[in-house]
């Protein structure tokens, strides 16, 4: 059964159809990426998925429950977690405090605890911190950990807000264009690292434009314009499709 | 050669007991020496405004949203204090604890009206809630007696002796209220609320998606910050012993924030820099009579321009502190050795 289920969602803005009767699924420990022009409706699908934007028809599962009517903390709770195209990183706040963030739904204890210091609170912070430590250890990220997030370059930026995603203990990663603006050995260094993610046992959907690194990283592809879908395959299918190449090339493209 | 810069907060941090026990005996002794009590009320009136300053820090600071009617909180502790003085007979330890829960509830009410509102338009809204309640002061004669005030509000007792600013009483009072008041907000502060605030200022919908109900920490620290101004309020009422509704002005709001400004938004030590250099100053330049605003100004503008972020603003330890039981890890070893 797939992990994540959408169902013929569909937004309007106004009269523009943003994303028009989208269905498509993620199986658990794939890395599947949507792509398309600019326009297409990847970002705001992202954002219905994780509880930014309304659904104006259409159904979301994930691991067979309904999502779309939850709020996004809940979808939070429930297993799935994003990046953002434009990195949203809380900038003045230390690296791991950041990825502390990403734990704070799964540190329980009241606000008398955290005034008076009591055992709960120090065991829901130790655990908290010590969970923290070890996500940083295993990216590879734990020499930055004092460091501001608005201190760092913006490949670690990037990084730090897979670390805070992962944090949440999702299941499913959303990954809004994670190459974008970074230079061909960034993004080489990254496929590695999201891949390393994928063995991990986490399940990854990617927007993404850097056409080498989706084509070389994606076991299942879908293409979407205007808020339609109009391909799916593997890569290898996807990047014969005449659809595809007329989508990005233009009509007559695909002839020369 | 490359200057070695002086690293203040791990200074503080590797001396913290001893130099917080100078501190507390240097403060313990003030009203020991002597001072004439137009002095020892300078003190006073720097704890009072420390607690406002923090105060306005857990809305303005750690959450971001510029308050320019604090002094309307404070207006309402004030009033809480000196009515259940006055009216219902209450000792200054009932309250304290009263202003601090009807401020509380005038944080909370200042939270509601706010929740959905960010930037200047939070800050027109508190601009107005702050109108509201000197209307509110003013007008309300059966209560607060209108613009002629609450006075004769009865001195502080405990145990029988009463609390003055001459026999260092009140200085005592004001000291231990702020000292709380320091306790509670770092206990806080550096706690997963503290990191909520924080999140919240620097982006307030990455933390919504991280699963934050940011609405309930905006709430949360609108309410803390009306239980600390409104604790501030009353001790101020029991200080003076009587206060009216012009004790509250869009001034003292303004002098407020700006003390949180000068000292360093979102720090603790921060405020009770800033609010004892703007207490302390006009009180030394009194000489200068009402030239003594101009000087004032002149600094304040050469101040922001030479550091903008504060006195104490952005000071951090190179390094975070983990809890107790949780292993640095080595590659983090290196990072941030003192005097880097």
């Amino acid at each position: 059964m797939a992990l994540l289920d959408v169902r013929q969602i569909t937004k309007t803005f106004g009269g523009l159809v943003a994303v028009d009767n989208l269905t498509f699924h993620v199986d658990e420990k794939q890395i599947v990426s949507i792509i398309g022009p600019n326009g297409a409706g990847k970002t705001t699908t992202f954002n219905m998925i994780t509880g930014a934007y309304r659904l104006d028809g259409g159904e979301i599962y994930f691991d067979g429950q309904p999502i779309h009517t939850k709020s996004s903390q809940q979808i939070v709770k429930a297993g799935i977690a994003r990046t953002f195209q434009n990195i949203r990183l809380f900038k003045s706040m230390r690296v791991i405090e950041n990825v502390l963030i990403g734990c704070h739904i799964h540190t329980s204890y009241g606000f008398f605890d955290a005034v008076f210091r009591t055992p709960r609170f120090r065991e829901a912070e130790r655990r908290a911190h010590q969970r923290c430590v070890e996500i940083l250890e295993s990216l590879d990220l734990a020499q930055y950990m004092d460091e501001d997030a608005k201190n760092l370059p913006y490949g670690l930026q990037r990084k730090i807000e897979i670390a805070r995603a992962i944090a949440t203990d999702a299941k499913l990663l959303i990954l809004d264009e994670p190459a974008a603006g970074m230079n061909p050995q960034e993004s080489e260094a990254l496929m590695d690292f999201i891949f390393s993610l994928r063995d991990a046992g986490y399940t990854i959907l990617l927007i993404e434009h850097d056409m080498s690194l989706v084509m070389n990283i994606s076991d299942y592809i879908y293409v979407c314009e205007f808020g339609k879908l109009i391909a799916e395959g593997t890569p290898d299918q996807v990047a014969s499709d005449p659809r595809v190449i007329e989508a990005y090339l233009g009509k007559g493209g695909a002839y020369e | 050669m490359k200057q070695k810069r002086f690293d203040l907060a791990g200074f503080a941090g590797r001396y913290k007991l001893p130099l917080l026990l100078v501190l507390l005996a240097a403060l313990a002794a003030v009203p020991f020496l002597g001072l004439s009590s137009y002095v020892v009320r300078v003190f006073c009136m720097v704890f009072t405004y420390s607690i406002l300053t923090i105060s306005l820090n857990f809305v303005t600071g750690y959450l971001g949203a510029t308050s320019m009617g604090h002094a309307s909180l404070y207006c309402v502790g004030a009033y809480v204090g000196a009515l259940a003085a006055t009216r219902a007979g209450c000792n200054i330890w009932v309250s304290l604890v009263l202003a601090v829960l009807v401020g509380c509830l005038a944080g909370g009410l200042l939270g509601v009206c706010t929740i959905k509102l960010s930037g200047s338009y939070m800050t027109v809204t508190t601009l107005a809630f702050a109108q509201v309640v000197t209307m509110v002061a003013k007008n309300w004669t059966s209560v607060t007696n209108g613009t002629l005030g609450i006075k004769d509000i009865p001195k502080a007792r405990l145990l029988g002796a009463e609390l003055t600013v001459r026999n260092g009483g009140m200085y005592f009072v004001g000291l231990g209220l702020l000292i709380l008041c320091l306790l509670f907000s770092s206990m806080v502060i550096r706690s997963k609320y503290g990191r909520a605030f924080i999140a919240v200022r620097d982006d307030e919908l990455g933390a919504r998606m991280m699963g934050l109900k940011t609405r309930n920490y905006r709430l949360l620290g609108t309410v803390i910050s009306g239980a600390l101004a409104g604790l501030a309020g009353c001790y101020y009422a029991y200080l003076t012993g009587y206060i009216d509704p012009v004790t509250f002005s869009f001034d003292i709001s303004m002098t407020i924030l700006t003390m949180a400004i000068l000292g360093g938004l979102a720090s603790l030590p921060g405020s009770i820099a800033g609010a004892a250099i703007l207490t302390v100053f006009p009180e030394l330049l009194r000489s200068l009579d009402v030239y003594r605003y101009l000087f004032f100004g002149f600094i304040l503008v050469i101040m922001m321009r030479l550091r903008p972020q504060g006195i104490l603003g952005s000071v951090k330890a190179a390094r975070y502190t983990l809890p107790k039981g949780v292993l640095r890890p080595a590659a983090a070893m290196e990072q941030g050795k003192e005097g880097t």
